[in-house]
């Protein structure tokens, strides 16, 4: 009976909608990247397509690498929509607040920071890592979602980017621990990729940082 | 108690970059003169140094117009902010020792004010928006804004230069010359106008930033090639910038889910982007606001009420510690007029 409620919208995101639905009897998450009407038909087309091919690729290739990600059972090119699996948790969004205790703020952290290695060890970039694209499972683990800005890439300056936004994320929704959970973050991600390149990464960030605009750091011209 | 409270009437100045702006409100928002003088590089973009020169050589003008327009004296100002950064150094130092210096003599408090904040302040007094999403594009800016737990928050920007320098270079490259009161973004915008078709162009966005510096160096290219037309180019260029800054302020909308939304700085004057912005904030129950132009570009307005906020809040600045700030960044300024 309770299908005729479905499908329902779970998000209704700047890029995509997420409905569940079910497909073939099992409930799963719609992703389907409409049209948008503010840029041109030809260029939204592009961007739409080239992204959900991305997305379903990315999402496949990231479990191969050791982190989890819904699985995919369907994708729709012509109409930019992914049917995928399912995930019940918590985003990590609504996680990170004061309510966490300290230890187990900076042990989500970490862990966030080990999946961030090791997709950057296995050669992808997620290209978009906010709090809301992370979600934590009852058993405790960590599911990535939301992989179309994500890339192919072993360059250290598209890693860097990677945790820049991270970085930028976290002070952005969660400045009142911004600063220990990114160093949580980079600890666990040194774990991971080894203390060397974690290093590397670690200064691209800042050259990046001072790339920008108006950072202190940029040049002592005062 | 008894004590009777004469009127606050603030003056702003407004130096960050080639405007020297003169504002005087009061503290019902009322803009009693707004003028302001644009310096125009004989070639190329802006020379700090020169930019400085002509704000020292326009500043009596201008200043005497304002109370002129406003109809009061020096003696009945209260209060005198200035833009204290981000921007050029040579041109903030000027606008900086003038204000202090009108402060000194009349014996009245200096408030210092954060350039970006200005934006957005003036821009929701002139809009009655509350708490907008804000994004803010200009000649030296890229950003999305909104008040997040005590301050404004950066949500999205550039990685690199800002979207009106990256249309202002491609401008210049191309021909366009900027002239007084038209703007290169304006010149940009007709030939854009006159566009067909939509030739590829990188389109980086990286989470809820952008990257222009690459996408520039590669229309450059395309027009020194010869093997398109200027117009397709100018269009193809807009297109393509303006859908990429209206996709992270949708992202921005999505994540804070804030229901109004605030365009402004001096791009903000693009019809294109207006309506790209207005499409979605309506796709997200949205208010859409743009500042009108006068107070969408660098003025004195907007620092003369930022700093009557900041100082109905206690916020002055001593002469001595008044230095400029380069890169004093949005997220750093403390806004206890909002609750």
């Amino acid at each position: 009976m309770d299908r005729v409620a479905l499908p329902v919208l779970l998000k209704k995101g700047a890029e995509a909608s997420l409905f569940i639905d079910y497909w073939h009897s099992r409930k799963v998450v719609v992703k389907k990247r409409s049209a948008k009407k503010y840029r041109p038909a030809e260029l939204d087309l592009k961007i739409r397509t080239y992204r959900t091919i991305h997305e379903a690729q990315l999402l496949s290739e990231a479990k191969k690498a050791g982190v989890p990600t819904p699985t995919i059972f369907f994708v729709d090119i012509k109409s930019s929509t992914i049917i995928m699996e399912m995930i019940d948790g918590e985003q990590v969004k609504r996680l990170i607040g004061a309510e966490l205790p300290e230890k187990v703020r900076g042990g989500l952290c970490a862990k966030i920071g080990e999946l961030i290695g090791r997709l950057h060890h296995y050669g992808i970039v997620h290209g978009d890592l906010t709090t809301s694209n992370m979600i934590l499972n009852p058993e405790g683990k960590v599911i990535f979602v939301d992989f179309g800005l994500g890339e192919k890439t072993r360059e250290v300056e598209a890693r860097g980017v990677d945790l820049h936004l991270m970085k930028r994320a976290l002070k952005s929704t969660h400045h009142k621990f911004a600063k220990e959970c990114f160093r949580a973050v980079m600890k666990g991600y040194a774990d991971v990729v080894g203390k060397k390149e974690a290093e590397e990464v670690s200064n691209k960030i800042g050259e990046i940082e001072k790339r920008g605009r108006y950072n202190e750091k940029r040049r002592k011209d005062q | 108690m008894a004590k009777t409270v004469k009127e606050v009437c603030c003056l702003g100045i407004e130096s960050t970059a080639d405007d020297f702006g003169v504002g005087i409100l009061n503290s019902n928002g009322k803009i009693l003169a707004n003028v302001s003088d644009c310096y125009l590089p004989e070639t190329g973009g802006i020379h700090p140094r020169e930019a400085a020169r002509h704000h020292a050589e326009v500043s009596s003008q201008v200043l005497r117009e304002a109370f002129q327009n406003a109809g009061i004296r020096p003696a009945d100002l209260t209060l005198i902010a200035f833009s204290q950064g981000p921007g050029l150094g040579p041109c903030l130092r000027t606008g900086a020792t003038i204000a202090r210096v009108l402060a000194a003599y009349l014996g009245i408090p200096l408030v210092g004010v954060n350039h970006s904040i200005g934006h957005i302040e003036i821009g929701k007094l002139m809009t009655g928006a509350k708490d907008p999403v804000t994004l803010y594009v200009s000649g030296g800016n890229t950003l999305i804004s909104a008040f997040d737990s005590g301050r404004y928050r950066v949500f999205g920007e550039t990685l690199d230069i800002a979207l009106g320098n990256c249309l202002d270079v491609f401008a210049r490259e191309i021909g366009l010359k900027q002239k007084k009161h038209v703007p290169l973004g304006a010149s940009l915008e007709q030939l854009a106008a006159k566009g067909k078709n939509l030739i590829t162009l990188p389109y980086v966005v990286k989470g809820m930033d952008i990257s222009l510096s690459g996408l520039l160096t590669a229309a450059i290219g395309l027009f020194k090639s010869g093997e398109y037309n200027i117009e397709d180019l100018c269009f193809s260029l807009q297109e393509n910038v303006f859908s990429m800054v209206t996709e992270i302020t949708e992202r921005a909308i999505a994540h804070t889910e804030k229901k109004e939304v605030l365009l402004t700085g001096g791009v903000a004057a693009n019809r294109r982007l207006q309506s790209m912005i207005e499409v979605i904030a309506e796709e997200h129950d949205s208010r859409f606001n743009v500042v009108p132009l006068e107070f969408a570009m660098d003025n004195g307005a907007m620092i003369a009420w930022t700093g009557i906020l900041a100082h109905a809040q206690g916020l002055s600045i001593p002469i001595e510690k008044s230095f400029v700030r380069l890169r004093w960044r949005l997220e750093e300024v403390n806004t206890p007029w909002i609750e």
